[in-house]
């Protein structure tokens, strides 16, 4: 077998295996569960047969294996089994609290990951062209400080500035799915660039510095010796050799994105899934949390993967092999 | 006037002897760049005012001290009054040694734990080591912060379960590093030495691992506190973390962010504070990191 797709799916069978124990790792996050949860959901008044019955409800009864089985068969197949939020008579999905939301956030994340990635690597390039550069130095500074600042400041503070006193934006982000394209665009310009300015800081500063190791290797020094341009040999020369570490940066952030996104939904009262969650924490509704988390958790390792897979695919060791 | 100019032609070696322990630190800090200082400072004035929060504040942790909420800064109140007519000031105050507290204890720990566990994996190798590092893998592949909201659905929020769960889960970060640079370290031979002359275990880590490691430690740990510190200000910030009344930074942003619409900038003071602190923290670290290895601030 060519040794390149030897590698790529022992890392496919690994990333399974993965995505496996952390499903179960949440789907036992029930089993954690406290004895007296059921009064804790039900309210006081709940009696020994509401509790027997909301026990039962929720599988408690079977064993934990077949639950296992039920709830991850169900997943495959979309269904996502009954919020805690459900009352007899009035069945709540988990699905059809999620589903609208996962959109949302989708549709923030889509457009930020549009902006930022090319901007960050752009950035990251000429920060590594001009190295010590004002130029260098003065980007370094600006982003180790967003670095250090928690989301909700960098949020409130371009609430603050861009929506309240200049009003070029609306501060909050209640955007709806009946809404045109540039008005949704409009609604979310706020918390797009908040997560823009968080994770370009973040991505470029891993470009620079994957460029920066990569200018230290004898044979970049052999090209500027031969007399290349210094563009030339960033583009020529290291770029290629870059995209492993690069793809791997992009990716890390935008998983990273996926967790950032929690906290500005938040800030702008954006109705993704980050906010659903935790309201779900909130109020201790199990089965959505367990849901979200486990999207969360998939687009996380299935984005680890696929940097993965791109930094073995674009190895020139492996693609030609001797 | 340095030591050595006075003295008198005698063998050099004993020159560097002479320097006592605050001689040394005093030369170093004299070579300190201005933002090492600048963070150095801020830590420090962070620190006094935790200790000493309830004799400079001029009311209550949580005391009501005024009938009217959201009062506009006076001389009575500096920053105004929150919510729930309490005094901002004071709270912010407060906050520094209930947020500092908590995200030290939770550092302290996840250190205690991966620290540990990353030295004496590096020791045993074999499938001690294999095993941890899997499940090290496995808990790093779910995101920290939603890790963390499990965990908090299950067992609620409170302060000693907040500590434990982020303590946990830090603890995987502070493992791969401990574990790396021991594994260098372990080789060497005087840990051979070491175990050939029959030291048991807690010998090696603490006697001959430990130390060679430790300014690796020391500069993450300033940056893995930064890191919690954020972690801890987020979960409060989304009301998950420490609860009231308890004076928060992340708790007081989220109460009074309603503010931030009408224009005023109160409500950043408890965020700017936080960013404030990680600014310093970094810029020490970095400084540390060049100095004690000729690592660049590249991570």
């Amino acid at each position: 077998m060519h040794p390149l797709l030897r590698t790529v799916l022992q890392r496919l069978g690994l990333g399974l295996i993965t995505l496996f124990v952390v499903s179960l790792i949440i789907f036992s996050a029930i089993e954690f569960l406290p004895g007296d949860f059921a009064k804790a959901i039900l309210g006081q008044a709940a009696t020994p047969e509401t509790v027997e019955a909301f026990q039962k409800e929720i599988g408690l009864d079977k064993p934990p294996v077949e639950r296992y089985l039920n709830w991850i068969g169900g997943i495959l197949q979309g269904d996502f089994g009954s919020s805690f939020s459900s009352r007899v008579g009035f069945r709540r999905t988990v699905l059809d609290i999620i589903a609208p939301r996962l959109w949302n956030t989708l549709f923030l994340a889509g457009i930020t990951a549009l902006v930022a990635v090319p901007l960050a690597l752009g950035l990251g390039l000429m920060a590594a062209l001009y190295r010590n550069s004002f130029f260098d130095r003065a980007i370094n500074a600006a982003t180790l400080t967003t670095i250090s600042f928690p989301e909700f400041f960098v949020a409130y503070i371009l609430m603050l500035f861009l929506a309240v006193q200049l009003r070029w934006f609306p501060s909050l982000s209640n955007v709806s799915a009946d809404m045109p394209f540039f008005e949704r665009l409009e609604r979310s310009a706020l918390p797009v660039l908040t997560l823009t300015l968080v994770i370009v800081a973040h991505m470029m500063r891993m470009t620079r510095a994957a460029i920066i190791g990569l200018l230290a290797s004898p044979y970049i020094e052999m090209a500027r010796l031969k007399g290349v341009s210094p563009g030339q040999v960033i583009l020529r020369h290291a770029l290629p050799n870059a995209w492993a570490p690069i793809a791997n940066v992009v990716a890390f952030n935008l998983a990273y994105l996926v967790v950032g996104a929690v906290v500005v939904e938040v800030v702008f009262v954006y109705p993704g899934i980050g906010q659903a969650m935790v309201d779900a924490v909130r109020s201790r509704d199990i089965p959505v949390v367990q849901a979200c988390a486990l999207i969360f958790a998939v687009t996380y390792i299935l984005l680890n993967l696929l940097a993965d897979i791109i930094s073995i695919a674009t190895n020139p060791r492996l693609l030609h092999p001797r | 006037m340095s030591v050595d100019q006075t003295a008198p032609r005698s063998a050099p070696r004993t020159v560097k002897a002479r320097r006592t322990v605050m001689q040394n630190v005093w030369r170093t800090l004299r070579k300190a760049p201005l933002s090492a200082w600048f963070g150095m400072i801020v830590i420090a004035i962070y620190i006094f005012v935790a200790f000493f929060a309830p004799w400079i504040a001029p009311y209550g942790e949580s005391e009501v001290v005024s009938q009217q909420p959201f009062e506009v800064w006076s001389w009575a109140h500096w920053l105004g009054t929150d919510q729930l007519g309490r005094d901002m000031f004071t709270r912010l105050l407060f906050g520094a040694r209930n947020t500092l507290g908590i995200a030290l204890a939770t550092t302290l720990l996840a250190f205690a734990i991966g620290g540990g566990l990353g030295i004496i994996a590096s020791i045993f190798r074999g499938w001690v080591d294999q095993l941890l590092s899997r499940a090290v893998d496995t808990l790093m592949a779910i995101p920290q912060l939603i890790f963390a909201l499990i965990l908090l659905s299950i067992f609620g929020s409170s302060v000693k379960n907040l500590i434990i769960i982020i303590a946990v889960l830090d603890s995987t970060r502070v493992f791969r590093l401990a574990r790396s640079v021991a594994m260098n370290v372990v080789v060497m031979d005087y840990v051979e030495a070491a175990k050939l002359r029959g030291e048991g275990l807690v010998w090696i880590l603490f006697k001959e691992v430990l130390p060679n490691i430790m300014p690796t430690m020391v500069a993450e740990f300033g940056l893995r506190f930064c890191f919690v510190f954020l972690t801890i200000s987020s979960l409060s910030f989304l009301g998950l973390g420490i609860q009231p009344p308890t004076a928060d930074w992340g708790s007081m942003v989220r109460e009074n962010a309603t503010l931030i619409t009408y224009g005023d900038f109160t409500p950043l003071m408890p965020a700017g504070a936080i960013a404030l602190l990680t600014v310093a923290v970094n810029f020490v670290v970095d400084w540390f990191l060049h100095k004690t290895s000729g690592l660049r601030d590249e991570k």
